[in-house]
C-alpha cells in the first residue's frame, strides 16, 4: 500500500499516477479464519480493523454479498453528532464523535470530517425548556451543547425562516458545536484500506447462505465461494438483520426494517454551512463541499425491504424543507434513493451476543448508523475478541428487552424515529 | 402514490392507511404468571420478514381493521381481507 502524502502525491503527479496500487487486495477466501465478519460496511470493515490493531487479530475476513460500503454506507445524510440525552448513548456516540476527530490521521485516507456543528431548532416555549433540558444532559454526560436563542440561531442559519407569521416559528435551538458531516464512501474505503494493510481479507460478491454449527456452536458459513471456518463471527447487516438471525436460528429480533429515505439538490453556491434539524417539520439538511443540499426526514411509516422511496414522504420531507427555508423553494433536485435501516423499539442499537454460541451481533442503529461507525467498530471488535462486553457497550445488549431496561432516546432525545 | 385495496371501500390512496402490526401476535394469558422473555417476545419480537409478509392494517378514513397479504420487497399488495373472517 502506497501512503498517501504531501510527497506521494508531488512524486505521482510527476510519474503519472502510474504508482499507487491497489488500495486493498481481492484475495480468495481461506478455508478458516479466527473471525469473520458478515456484512462489509462501514461497521463490519471498522470491526475489521479494530480487530487488526487493538487486539491483534488479523486472521480475519470481511465478506459481503455486494460491493463494499454499497448499503446504508452509501445511502445515508453524512451526519455525525452525540447530541443524545441518556449518560449510555453519550458515552456510545460521543467515543465514536472522538474516534471520527482522529480518523483522517490515523487512517491515512481522508474522511473530510468537517465539524461545522449542528443546529436543533426550537418552537415555542416549551420546545426551549425542553432544549434547555436537552444542553444539561448533554454537558452533565460531557458533550459539548450550546443552548441558543432567536438571534444566535440566526447568525449561525441565515437562510431560516424567521417571519413571525411562519406555522412554527423559531424561538431558539441547541447546538452541538462538534458535530458535523463526513463523506460516508471514505469511511467505508478509509477502514477498508486500513484493515487490509494490517492484513484483514475483505472478500466482495461473496454470500453467506447458511451457518455451519458444531454441536449447537456457530463455526462457520457457507457462502457462494465455499465454506469459511471460523472461530468466531460477527454480523454487521444493517437492514437485514432479521434475516440473517432467521438463517443462524437466533429468533425473532427486537427489529423492524423501514425505508429511511434521502434526497440530494444540485449544486449551489454556499448557503448553509451547518446542519440544521427543524423538528416540527421532520427535516433536517447540510450542504455537502459539492454544493449539493443534502436533505433527510423521517421513516417510512411501512415496513419495507425495498431500497427505493416513494411520493408520500418524499412530500413531507420537501414541503417541510420549504417551510424551513422558503428561499429554496425553487431548487431541484439531483437524486432520491432509500435504505433499508433496522430499527428498535427503544431507537437504541443492539450490540454483543446473539442468542446462538459463537455468533455476535452489531445492528439496529436505526437510522443512525453511520455516525456510529468507529464506536460501532471499536465495541465490536472488543467483544468478538474478548467474548465479554465492553463497559460501554454493555447496556445495548440485546437482553434489555427482557430486563426492561430500554435506553428508549426515541422519547428522550426526540428524534422523530 | 400506490393504491391499495380496503376490503370494505375498495381501492384508495396509500396515505389512508396506517400499518398496526404483525398478522398473529397473541398477548400472554395473564391469569398465570407471565415469564420476562415471554413479555419481551410478545412486546418487541417482529417476525421482520423479507418477502411475502402478513400484517394488520387500518384504513383510517373508515377505521376498519384489516388483513393485509404483501411482498416487503416489491410493496406488491397480494390479497386483502377482513380482520373478522380471520377471527372465526
Amino acid at each position: 500500500m502506497t501512503r498517501y502524502s504531501a510527497f506521494n502525491l508531488l512524486r505521482e503527479g510527476l510519474r503519472g499516477h502510474t504508482g499507487w496500487g491497489k488500495a486493498w487486495r481481492s484475495p480468495a477466501p481461506k478455508s478458516s479464519y479466527d473471525a469473520v465478519i458478515v456484512g462489509a460496511g462501514g461497521h463490519g470493515l471498522a470491526t475489521a480493523y479494530y480487530l487488526a490493531k487493538n487486539h491483534g487479530l488479523t486472521n480475519v475476513a470481511v465478506l459481503e454479498k455486494g460491493w463494499l460500503g454499497g448499503g446504508n454506507t452509501g445511502r445515508n445524510t453524512t451526519v455525525i453528532r452525540s447530541n443524545y440525552f441518556y449518560p449510555e448513548s453519550a458515552a456510545l456516540y460521543d467515543l465514536s464523535v472522538r474516534l471520527y476527530e482522529n480518523l483522517s490521521r490515523e487512517l491515512n485516507y481522508n474522511v473530510m470530517f468537517s465539524q461545522r456543528g449542528m443546529v436543533v431548532t426550537a418552537h415555542s416555549e416549551p420546545d426551549m425548556e425542553m432544549a434547555a433540558r436537552q444542553v444539561n444532559a448533554m454537558r452533565l454526560n460531557g458533550v459539548d451543547a450550546e443552548f441558543l436563542d432567536r438571534d444566535q440561531v440566526r447568525k449561525l442559519a441565515p437562510l431560516l425562516n424567521y417571519r413571525a407569521d411562519m406555522r412554527f416559528p423559531i424561538h431558539g435551538g441547541v447546538l452541538q458545536p462538534r458535530a458535523g458531516t463526513g463523506r460516508h464512501d471514505a469511511v467505508a474505503w478509509g477502514y477498508a484500506r486500513a484493515a487490509d494493510a494490517l492484513g484483514v481479507d475483505i472478500i466482495q460478491n461473496c454470500e453467506v447462505q447458511d451457518f455451519i454449527f458444531e454441536a449447537g456452536r456457530c463455526v462457520g458459513v457457507h457462502t457462494s465461494k465455499g465454506d469459511i471456518r471460523a472461530a468466531v463471527v460477527g454480523a454487521t447487516v444493517a437492514g437485514h438483520s432479521s434475516v440473517i438471525a432467521k438463517m443462524a436460528g437466533c429468533g425473532d429480533l427486537p427489529i423492524t426494517s423501514y425505508a429511511l429515505q434521502a434526497f440530494v439538490s444540485e449544486p449551489l453556491k454556499p448557503v448553509l454551512d451547518t446542519v440544521v434539524l427543524c423538528p416540527p417539520f421532520g427535516t433536517y439538511v447540510s450542504q455537502s463541499d459539492k454544493g449539493g443540499l443534502v436533505i433527510g426526514g423521517g421513516l417510512d411509516r411501512i415496513p419495507s425491504y425495498g431500497q427505493r422511496g416513494n411520493l408520500p414522504v418524499q412530500e413531507t420531507v420537501l414541503a417541510g424543507l420549504v417551510e424551513m427555508m422558503p428561499a429554496l423553494a425553487s431548487v431541484k433536485l439531483l437524486r432520491h434513493w432509500a435504505g433499508i435501516v433496522d430499527v428498535t423499539p427503544d431507537s437504541s442499537p443492539i450490540i454483543g451476543p446473539s442468542g446462538v454460541e459463537g455468533l455476535y451481533l452489531n445492528c439496529g442503529w436505526g437510522t443512525g448508523g453511520f455516525k456510529a461507525i468507529p464506536a460501532g467498530g471499536y465495541l465490536f471488535a472488543h467483544i468478538l475478541a474478548t467474548g465479554t462486553h465492553h463497559e460501554i457497550s454493555r447496556p445495548f445488549d440485546r437482553n434489555r428487552f427482557v430486563t426492561g431496561h430500554l435506553i428508549d432516546e426515541g422519547a428522550a432525545s426526540g428524534i422523530a424515529h | 402514490m400506490q393504491i391499495f385495496p380496503c376490503p370494505f371501500c375498495g381501492p384508495r390512496n396509500e396515505t389512508e392507511f396506517h400499518f398496526a402490526g404483525e398478522l398473529g401476535k397473541v398477548r400472554p394469558a395473564t391469569a398465570e404468571k407471565i415469564a420476562a422473555p415471554d413479555w419481551a417476545t410478545y412486546l418487541y419480537a417482529q417476525r421482520n420478514e423479507k418477502g411475502l409478509v402478513h400484517e394488520v392494517w387500518m384504513h383510517l378514513t373508515c377505521s376498519e381493521l384489516f388483513v393485509m397479504e404483501r411482498d416487503s420487497v416489491t410493496m406488491q399488495v397480494l390479497d386483502t381481507r377482513s380482520l373478522r373472517e380471520d377471527a372465526q
